[in-house]
């Protein structure tokens, strides 16, 4: 029985040797690619011209420039996102006409793509840092805000009366009941939005900017210089795993009572 | 001058809740009038209202005629324990008994000390720093009852606090409630569906009717203290328990 157990958690948490492993192949099947096709560098660089790109855009100071502006941008949008989100979230949750009222904007918003209103926002706000974060916070707003609405409904009928009967005040109820219930839900919305957040960022560069890794990736493809656009590319997938793991740090740091079940 | 002679009076309490087409009746003309420091048990088929008759002892709900009176007419501070022990699974078993104390900002030093006594009283020094969901069912009562005792309540309401629990665990469990009620004498109303429970512990029984619960039998429960296991085979604890078995059936 204990044996077992002891088996199927080690199957499902692969070793750290995974990751290298993995990472090696990648490299090694790219390059077998590279060898046997014979493309050229502008369809498929290959990792070692990558390797150089990456160097001369550290050095030359652009790659940490556009990074900069991207996680800016990321970043802000996470927090006004988050922020209006879980705030409105709250407010629905206390009201029941104010839900009625506003979820079928807030279904219908959800309808509309966002790369398809990117655009009409930068016309509207500029091509700046303001009209990506616009960007970021939307596509992060719906899902934080759906889970900080199931959040709260998860929360037991039964401790909102202990809290009642121990007149707690409606701040109280929220710091000591609402949030710590709500944590788990609401932590899962945002390693969801951190990642949303990153595609928010590039399609809003994509549709207009003058700096950014999604500027970065226009560039270098206006150039024919594709081992930028991996570098661009390659360094966005590395600020979406990075967010996503800062958020797994944080669930595991406040959520240690979850583990003992 | 008649004020401190009751710890609450519930004088021709009904309770409706609305429902889809008309009124489903909780509670109909409830009167009753218990002095400090009794120790009152609530019998009474399922949905007789029992639990009503508590959430409007702790003020969650309010009657729909009638009144609730308190000594100096207000809501007095109340512990309430239920069913399910209902413990935060985000605080440690010391965290859970010291929350009413924060929600008040007690001094830390004083909720340090009245903690620890509490802990002590329900006997789980040894589980002080265990998460709750790890805790067995008679343990995580035992800290729901001193999460309810430590703020000192005037009136501590226990719905059916042991039915979860196994027998002989919740033998124990009522014994322990004893105790703790002799050391700090405060007026108890137990809500339970055993009888033997209701003779061993309470000063009082009262039985209420299927819906619309109305009191069917009140009943002074004069069984010398201390009772123990042997109590149970006295004549007039059988007598007892014939009388309410009969008011409960009919
Ligand atoms: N908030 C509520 N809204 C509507 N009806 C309710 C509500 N609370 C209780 N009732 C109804 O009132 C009646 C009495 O319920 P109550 O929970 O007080 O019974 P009970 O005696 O505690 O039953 P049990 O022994 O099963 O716990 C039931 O028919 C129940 O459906
Ligand atoms: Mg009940």
């Amino acid at each position: 029985m204990k044996n077992k157990k002891i088996k199927t958690e080690s199957e499902r948490k692969p070793s750290i040797w995974v990751y290298p492993i993995a990472l090696l192949l990648f490299l090694f099947v790219w390059q077998g690619l590279v060898l046997l096709l014979k493309l050229p560098a502008f369809i498929l660089p290959s990792p070692q011209q990558v390797w150089m790109r990456l160097g001369v855009a550290i050095r030359d100071g652009s790659l940490a420039r556009h990074l900069l502006a991207t996680l800016t941008e990321v970043l802000s949008g996470l927090f006004f996102g988050i922020l209006t989100a879980s705030l409105l979230g709250y407010l629905l949750s206390k009201s029941k006409v104010l839900e009625n009222i506003l979820s079928p904007f807030l279904v219908a918003s959800q309808a509309v793509p966002v790369a398809a209103i990117a655009p009409l926002l930068i016309i509207w706000f500029g091509s700046g840092v303001m009209s990506k974060i616009l960007i970021c916070s939307l596509t992060v707003f719906f899902p934080v805000l759906v889970n900080t609405l199931v959040g709260l409904h998860a929360v037991p009928d039964s401790m909102r009366d202990l809290m009642r009967t121990l007149h707690a005040t409606r701040w109280q109820t929220l710091r000591y009941l609402e949030l710590p219930a709500a944590l788990p839900i609401l932590l899962g919305g945002m390693r969801v939005g951190a990642t949303l957040s990153v595609i928010g960022a590039v399609v809003g560069e994509l549709a207009g900017a003058d700096k950014g890794l999604g500027f970065l990736i226009n560039v270098g493809r206006g150039q024919y210089d594709t081992a930028l656009v991996f570098v661009a590319v390659l360094t966005l997938v590395l600020l979406a795993i990075c967010l996503y793991g800062i958020v797994l740090l944080l669930e595991k740091r406040l959520l240690r009572w979850q583990e003992v079940k | 001058m008649n004020e401190q002679s009751f710890a609450f009076h519930l004088n021709a309490v009904s309770k409706n809740f609305p429902e889809k087409e008309g009124e489903l009746e909780a509670l109909e003309n409830v009167s009753l009038e218990v002095p400090p420091e009794q120790f009152l048990c609530v019998l009474g088929p399922s949905g007789s209202g029992k639990s009503t008759l508590l959430r409007l002892l702790a003020g969650l709900l309010k009657p729909s005629s009638g009144e609730i009176l308190f000594p100096g007419n207000e809501q007095p501070s109340v512990g309430l324990v239920f069913q399910q022990a209902n413990l935060m699974p985000w605080r440690d078993v010391w965290a859970n008994i010291s929350l009413p104390l924060e929600l008040r900002a007690v001094e830390p030093q004083e909720i340090e000390r009245r903690v620890t006594e509490m802990i002590e009283l329900v006997g789980l020094q040894e589980f002080q720093h265990a998460w709750s969901a790890t805790l067995s069912g008679g343990m995580a009562q035992r800290v729901a009852i001193a999460r309810a005792l430590i703020q000192d309540p005037d009136l501590l309401l226990l719905d059916e606090p042991f039915g979860a629990l196994d027998a002989i665990t919740r033998e124990r469990m009522g014994t322990e409630l004893l105790h703790i009620w002799e050391k700090r004498r405060k007026t108890v109303v137990l809500v339970t569906h055993s009888i033997s429970e209701a003779l061993l512990l309470s000063d009082r029984v009262v039985v209420l009717t299927r819906r619309p619960g109305t009191v069917c039998l009140d009943l002074l429960n004069d069984l010398p203290r201390p009772r123990s296991d042997e109590t149970r085979y006295d004549p007039h604890f059988v007598q007892l328990s014939r009388t309410l078995r009969a008011s409960i059936e009919q």
